[in-house]
């Protein structure tokens, strides 16, 4: 079975495409034949992020449109043979995409026995957003601890409640999860970030991990090696925490607190 | 961003249910005699005709029911049409009267919300009566279980019950009542169909409006409330009273 998940958020720039990259690298090196698509025709940013964008010969609008197969324009991901990227165009805007086209190509990627298929969402709720979301079976809504990025993924789930498949179709909902990303402890403490529990009583969300606010996932996304690989990174530890606990095991959160350093800790602690 | 939903071609709804309240002229009955009806009609109608001109009308039959006077109710809706007006509605009619109305396809509602005194009856007599909103007559309940997102509008013809929470920016409005058993902070209107006796329950109320058959407050004026609180909200002499229930 298939299983398809969609990276969301609303607003831009909390880390959909980061958290995109890592989760399905995560899923992969797990074992699992996981594609991850970039859903953001227009302004292509994945490749970069998984570190394929010299590789990059056919998208999904060609394949859409029949200049390519699937298979031409699936690229293999160098770390891991269980992995697959779909790229967007970077020369055509959303309109190239609609949503029989999509359901079409996740079809296909179905019958060639992908398990997890990771859809990354661009921002806004605009027409990239609906077909990024629209055939998901769970939701992987990113949210920075701020006033407005909960917002805009309050009215994400609103959306996803009411204007997907599943929604339309009647079935079981999509099973939406919280991540909470560059979450600072230390700036909860003194007030210029929302707690977790905070932003757990507006959006009323199970919670599936916090990633801690880290100069390492910049360092990452700049080499083109997907955070969730750097496993000495806290950010790198949350996100595999994050693939494990979507996958059912029983993980208890960390990065919520505020670490005591001890004094080695502060000369030799990594960030 | 843009929040516009509606913008979006793959998203744009065919049809969307809207509550809205009209005004519509209510014919108050007091004889049964088609020809004196069918006189009285045209000499109104002639006063204003551009007024009444193919103006929607309810006409009520409680009167004559209470004096056990019988009416022919389709002969009625020919004498109504003939004067140029539309018949939209029934009220006060007998299960009878009512099943000859649908027949007709014309809806039937409820007569609860007229208040004849004995004396005015007979000023009333030739008199068409002012228009005052229509109370529907069907009580149903909506409930939603799951949270009711920012940018959602849930409607109930009836009562509505919330078992989660809403969430600022969304709205929820009912005919009826509402209850919300969970944090309300988004919008709640209830009797939005003019029944001012529609209340609003709720067990956390930090709305960014509340509203009962018109009447609102916003949360500015409501910043003294508690929340996490059991509280009601109803109408009394035009005020929006906000009252916790222990």
């Amino acid at each position: 079975m298939t299983r398809i998940i969609v990276v969301t958020s609303g607003k831009g720039g909390v880390g959909k495409t980061t958290t995109s990259a890592a989760i399905a690298m995560g899923l992969a090196k797990k074992g699992h034949k996981t594609a991850v698509i970039d859903f953001d025709v227009g302004l292509r940013n994945l490749d970069l992020i998984m570190g394929c964008e010299r590789r990059v010969v056919y998208d999904i609008v060609n394949v859409i449109y029949g200049e390519a197969t699937l298979n031409q324009a699936l690229i293999k991901d160098k770390h891991c043979d269980n992995l697959y990227i779909l790229p967007a165009s970077q020369t055509r805007d959303k309109d190239a995409l609609s949503q029989e086209s999509i359901g079409q190509v996740l079809e296909e990627l179905a019958a060639k026995e992908f398990e997890y298929i990771v859809c990354d969402s661009p921002a806004g709720i605009e027409k990239g957003a609906h077909l990024a979301m629209y055939f998901a079976d769970d939701a992987f809504v990113v949210t920075n601890p701020e006033v407005a990025s909960v917002r805009d993924s309050d009215r994400m789930l609103g959306i996803l409640a009411s204007k997907s498949r599943r929604a339309e179709q009647n079935l079981e909902p999509i099973r939406e999860y919280l991540l909470l990303t560059r979450y600072s402890p230390e700036r909860v403490r003194i007030g210029e970030m929302l707690s977790v529990a905070d932003v757990q009583d507006i959006l009323s969300l199970h919670l599936l991990g916090v990633i801690p606010e880290s100069k390492s996932v910049l360092t990452a996304s700049n080499s083109g090696t997907p955070i969730i690989l750097d496993e000495k990174s806290d950010a790198g530890q949350a996100y595999v925490d994050i693939v494990d606990r979507y996958l059912g095991e029983d993980k208890p959160h960390r990065f919520i607190e505020e670490e005591k350093k001890g004094l080695l800790g502060k000369f030799f602690g990594s960030k | 961003m843009p929040t516009d939903s509606q913008k979006m071609p793959n998203n744009s709804p065919p049809l969307e249910f809207k509550s809205g309240s009209f005004a519509v002229p209510i014919l108050l009955l007091f004889t049964n005699d088609l020809t004196v009806i069918g006189q009285q009609l045209h000499e109104k109608v002639d006063l204003a005709p551009e007024f009444f001109k193919s103006s929607p009308l309810i006409f009520d039959v409680q009167e004559l029911n209470k004096q056990n006077l019988d009416i022919d109710i389709s002969a009625l809706v020919i004498v109504i049409r003939q004067a140029g007006l539309l018949p939209t509605g029934i009220r006060g009619g007998n299960v009878l009267q009512n099943q000859i109305a649908v027949d007709l396809l014309i809806p039937v509602y409820s007569a609860h919300s007229i208040h004849i005194t004995p004396t005015d009856s007979q000023k009333q007599k030739q008199k068409i009566t002012v228009p005052e909103p229509i109370v529907d007559a069907v009580i149903t309940t909506k409930m939603i279980t799951r949270p009711i997102r920012s940018g959602q509008r849930i409607y109930a013809a009836g009562d509505l019950v919330v078992l989660a929470q809403v969430s600022a920016g969304a709205e929820i409005m009912a005919d009826g009542n509402i209850h919300v058993y969970g944090s309300l902070r988004g919008r709640a209107l209830a009797g939005v169909q003019g029944n001012v006796n529609a209340r609003i329950f709720c067990s956390d109320l930090q709305a960014e409006l509340i509203s009962i058959a018109g009447t609102y407050k916003i949360s500015d004026d409501m910043i003294d409330i508690v929340s996490k609180k059991f509280v009601q909200v109803y109408l009394q002499e035009h005020t929006l009273i906000i009252e916790n229930i222990e």
